[in-house]
């Protein structure tokens, strides 16, 4: 009797707490949902801050959560990426570093968060690129091959790739003709790529043709 | 359990109908000026929103009772309040204070420009350096092209607002380089030994610099060696005037460094094609092999070693100014080591810095007198006999320096610390009137100083400091006080700046029984500066008073003195035209001092009162070469016959002014390997030449003993071409980091 009721006291108390578990999940994705849905359309800086501090919200009720972290980064780097003032990047740049090693922690260093080290490094080298090059364009390097070793299929790495050549002038061997390719071969891995859930890390996709068609 | 789901899921929805509480108000600075983008959270909620452009936000939230309001933007500090939600509307405006951050804060600027790679918005990097037409990868030629050094073409050394050469030290982390310059001959500047690329940091200071640093009456050039290389490298490097070499190890776990480098310089092949006024019997040639390692201690710490020897040795002849057929031929040999070691660590909120150095210089200078075939001749008169002469000067100095430094509130700190230097100077000299002679001097150094940078408010900083120095040979104490503030207003910002700076008299001076005692200089300088990233203005007035100079005549006593006072301009601008990078500075200065055996009071020789230098650098990127052009011009210096020809004091025998300086130099980088990134090494051709337009230099007169000739003095050669490869073959190890960090 007594282990009766012990079983059943653990049952209850075992439910009570995926009920709990799931009911709060249930509101975390929601949340998450809402916000991971706006990041292909977000395109002013306004918005990203925004989509930053949201991200950034959810994970600090959550605590437990590695990805509204590692999506606050990501929201903090595109909104120095997307705007033009610089004066900012290095302090932005250091905040997003702050919360992908909380992501970090809270998972583990993925694929994807290799893919916001590289942005992170990217970032501190727009400030100023002739003689950040050497330190930062290494490391933004560096991250994006990480990237690529933890997750063979991911397309994010190779669009960073792709956007780095683009960016780079010809004459330090970059430039459209040798970016084009590498877009096209992120556009061919975002199509088969499927996410682990429709909360994963899924954009760059539209980014990739949008870079695509400033190639042709 | 989909039940459950839909049921939280509704009850959620309920609770948001019944219980929502809308939060909005308004970020502003103290300024009362708005702050977008500021994030506005409920704590462990999910409820929360974003400042608009004008400071405004708006929310609502289903929680209830005190709940913490979190407001955090970039560059401001974090905020947070309680609030009481009761289901009333709550307002709440939010004043946020300027974060102390390094980028944001006021920086003291007075006197000194900070260079290097490490921080954000420099003036000079090392990169600058080598491509500045005209420096040819020389540290200080580059420092020529900032205000407040002169173009002195005929002397070596740094010669800043109105100072001597031996006014200006250099430290290398924290060390003080005791020959940092080329042993040279009259007349023909030598350059500096050291390689731009051995430092991440340069700070250039024309004046009221640091407690850290001291016996420097002028200016202090202080450079910070590179922390470990981003990856193992080769280098090779063939030119006009050498061949080098080098290795340098990153370990694969990037922990630790090695390095390793040699170069071989002889001037044979550039003498064939330009032609040097004076006959070089033995042609320049220099050999140096450098070496390092570098270690990461825990991890916040790094410890560093590099040592270097070079030996070089060159011969040449000049036809004697007392007599017609008559040749003066000096030739010179000489060793140099330098080694330091230093190490910098972290412990919290503390921050200790051990260096420990050591140098030793010998010059073996030969002075002949020669007869028209070249054959030594011996007349045994004045001033004939005084041009024979063998001398071996030898020049040592071990050092150890600690500073720690505690981090105060914000970004203010503390810093104490001490020094001890050892130096040793010993003069031999021999001709055959004179015997044997030998003198020198030792001399145990001992400072402490001690130094508060104290943070007001962001943007209003001081910097108190003061320096205790004592010297055994003079066996005088002296005590100097340095303090300097910085205010920053819009986008720009003040400083001031004050200091007194000591000097013991130069190393011969020492030798021959001069009352000895320290030179002295008090610094006034106040700047304004306006920087971001693509632009540097700088404004800069200073005064400078001299006391105790040397003197020779009429007597030793140190009671020389002086004066300097300028005004310098900085313009640096990458952005006004496409693809250009240029700069221009100017400085005024006014000086007259009474030094030596000088008369009177009087301009030095080494002061222009106007200097101005143009650098523009452009990078095409079709043709992957970048094109470099300087101008430096400056106004005729004073040049003296200060004789004593047939009287028993010197006096002023011929006077004037020289004809402007005025310099243009070219220096053109091709960089093949640009177009292939994956290509394992790495190729930079280099073309320079110096003073293109060929206009003639002069840098003052020689006279004969008897004052009856003058003779202009003028580089040994009008024009200067330089050209080189050099290539470095990366040792790709990205794999290895890769593999060794998964």
């Amino acid at each position: 009797m007594q282990r009766f009721f012990s079983t059943v006291i653990a049952l209850v108390i075992a439910t009570g707490f995926t009920a709990g578990a799931r009911a709060q999940s249930a509101k975390y994705h929601d949340a998450m949902k809402q916000s991971v849905d706006q990041l292909d359309t977000a395109h002013t800086v306004a918005s990203m801050v925004d989509l930053a501090n949201r991200f950034e919200r959810i994970a600090d009720a959550e605590k437990t959560q590695g990805l509204p972290y590692y999506y606050a980064a990501y929201c903090q780097l595109m909104s120095v990426m997307l705007g033009t003032d610089k004066t900012k990047a290095d302090e932005i740049a250091d905040k997003a570093e702050t919360l992908i090693s909380k992501a970090e922690s809270l998972d583990k260093p993925t694929s994807e968060t290799y893919v916001i080290r590289s942005m992170i490094a990217t970032c501190h080298l727009m400030v100023d690129p002739q003689n950040r090059y050497m330190q930062y364009g290494a490391a933004s390097g560096e991250a994006i091959q990480k990237s690529e070793q933890l997750d063979p299929g991911n397309p994010r790495p190779v669009y960073l790739e792709g956007q780095s050549k683009f960016y780079t002038p010809e004459a330090f061997g970059g430039g459209k003709a040798v970016a084009k390719p590498i877009f096209e071969k992120a556009k061919t891995m975002f199509a088969s790529f499927k996410p682990a859930s429709d909360i994963a890390p899924q954009w760059g996709a539209h980014a990739t043709d949008y870079f695509l068609s400033m190639c042709n | 359990m989909r039940l459950v789901l839909t049921f939280s899921v509704l009850m959620g929805l309920c609770l948001q109908g019944m219980g929502q509480v809308r939060i909005s108000g308004q970020v502003v600075n103290k300024k009362k000026k708005p702050v977008p983008g500021a994030s506005i959270a409920v704590k462990d909620s999910y409820d929360g929103a974003t400042s608009d452009s004008t400071g405004h936000f708006s929310f609502t939230t289903t929680e209830k009772g005190r709940v913490l309001l979190e407001v955090t933007a970039v560059s401001y500090k974090d905020y947070d309040a309680y609030i009481t939600l009761t289901g009333a509307p709550v307002q709440q405006d939010i004043v946020l204070a300027d974060n102390v951050s390094e980028l944001g804060a006021v920086v003291i600027t007075a006197g000194s420009f900070a260079a290097g790679d490490k921080q954000r918005g420099t003036v000079l990097s090392s990169l600058d350096i080598y491509t500045t037409a005209g420096a040819n990868a020389d540290i200080t030629s580059a420092i020529k092209t900032l205000p407040g050094a002169q173009q002195v073409g005929n002397q070596t050394g740094l010669f800043v607002r109105g100072g001597t050469a031996e006014e200006t030290k250099v430290f290398i982390d924290g060390s003080l380089v005791n020959n940092y310059f080329y042993t040279g001959t009259q007349d023909i500047a030598s350059r500096g030994r050291f390689s731009p690329s051995l430092f991440q940091g340069t700070v250039f200071s024309s004046g009221g610099y640091s407690a850290l640093y001291g016996q420097a009456l002028s200016s202090a050039l202080i450079l910070e060696s590179t922390d470990l290389p981003d990856k193992t490298q080769g280098n090779l490097g063939i030119s006009t005037v050498g061949l080098s070499g080098g290795y340098d190890y990153l370990a694969p776990n990037k922990r630790y460094s090695m390095g390793f480098d040699y170069s071989y310089v002889n001037l044979w092949p550039s003498f064939q094609i330009i032609k040097q006024t004076p006959d070089y019997f033995r042609v320049p040639v220099n050999q140096t092999i450098e070496g390092n390692f570098r270690v990461k201690t825990g991890k916040n710490g790094l410890l560093k070693f590099y040592a270097y020897y070079s030996g070089d040795r060159f011969g040449l002849r000049r036809p004697d100014i007392d007599s017609g057929n008559l040749k003066d031929a000096f030739s010179l040999q000489n060793g140099d080591f330098f080694g330091d070691l230093s190490w910098k660590q972290k412990f919290g909120k503390w921050r200790l810095t051990l260096s420990t150095s050591y140098s030793n210089n010998l010059d073996k200078i030969q002075a002949t007198l020669q007869d028209a075939e070249n054959q030594p001749v011996k007349i045994p008169a004045y001033p004939y006999d005084a041009k024979d002469l063998w001398a071996h000067n030898l020049a040592q100095l071990a050092q150890g320096k600690a500073i720690l430094e505690y981090k105060l509130h914000g970004l203010s700190a503390i810093r104490v610390g001490g020094e001890y230097q050892y130096g040793y100077y010993q003069s031999q000299f021999y001709n055959d009137t004179i015997p044997h002679v030998t003198t020198g001097w030792t001399d145990n150094y001992t400072a402490a100083f001690a130094e508060a940078d104290i943070y007001i408010t962001p943007l209003l900083a001081l910097k108190l400091g003061g320096r205790a120095e004592y010297s055994s040979l003079l066996a005088k104490t002296d005590v100097a006080p340095r303090l300097s503030a910085a205010y920053k207003v819009g986008p720009g910002q003040f400083s001031l700046a004050y200091g007194v700076f000591y000097q013991k008299p130069d190393n011969n001076y020492l030798l021959f029984g001069q009352d000895k005692d320290y030179q002295k200089a008090t610094h006034y300088i106040a700047n304004y500066q306006i920087m971001d990233l693509d632009h540097t203005f700088r404004l800069e007035g200073f005064y400078k008073k001299y006391n105790y100079l040397t003197k020779t005549f009429p007597d030793t006593a140190g009671n020389g003195f002086g004066y300097a006072k300028g005004i310098e301009l900085f313009w640096r601008d990458k952005k006004t035209f496409k693809g250009i990078d240029y700069w221009v500075s100017y400085s005024y200065l006014d000086t007259k001092r009474d030094y030596l055996n000088f008369p009177y009071e009087m301009e030095p020789s080494f002061a222009a009162r106007h200097t101005a230098s143009v650098v523009v650098k452009k990078f095409v990127q079709k043709w992957k070469t970048g094109f470099n052009v300087s101008y430096s011009f400056a106004t005729g210096r004073p040049y003296y016959n200060i004789s004593d020809y047939a009287k028993d004091y010197y006096y002023i025998a011929d006077q004037g002014r020289t004809i402007p300086y005025n310099n243009m130099s070219l220096s053109i980088n091709y960089i093949p390997t640009l177009s292939k990134p994956n290509s394992r090494h790495f190729t930079v051709w280099v073309l320079s030449l110096n003073n293109i337009l060929n206009i003639k230099e002069v840098d003052g007169y020689n006279y004969s003993y008897d004052n009856q000739i003058k003779q202009a003095i003028e580089p040994p050669a009008g024009r200067f071409l330089f050209v080189g490869c050099f290539i470095s073959f990366g040792v790709d190890r990205t794999q290895d980091a890769i593999n060794n960090n998964l």
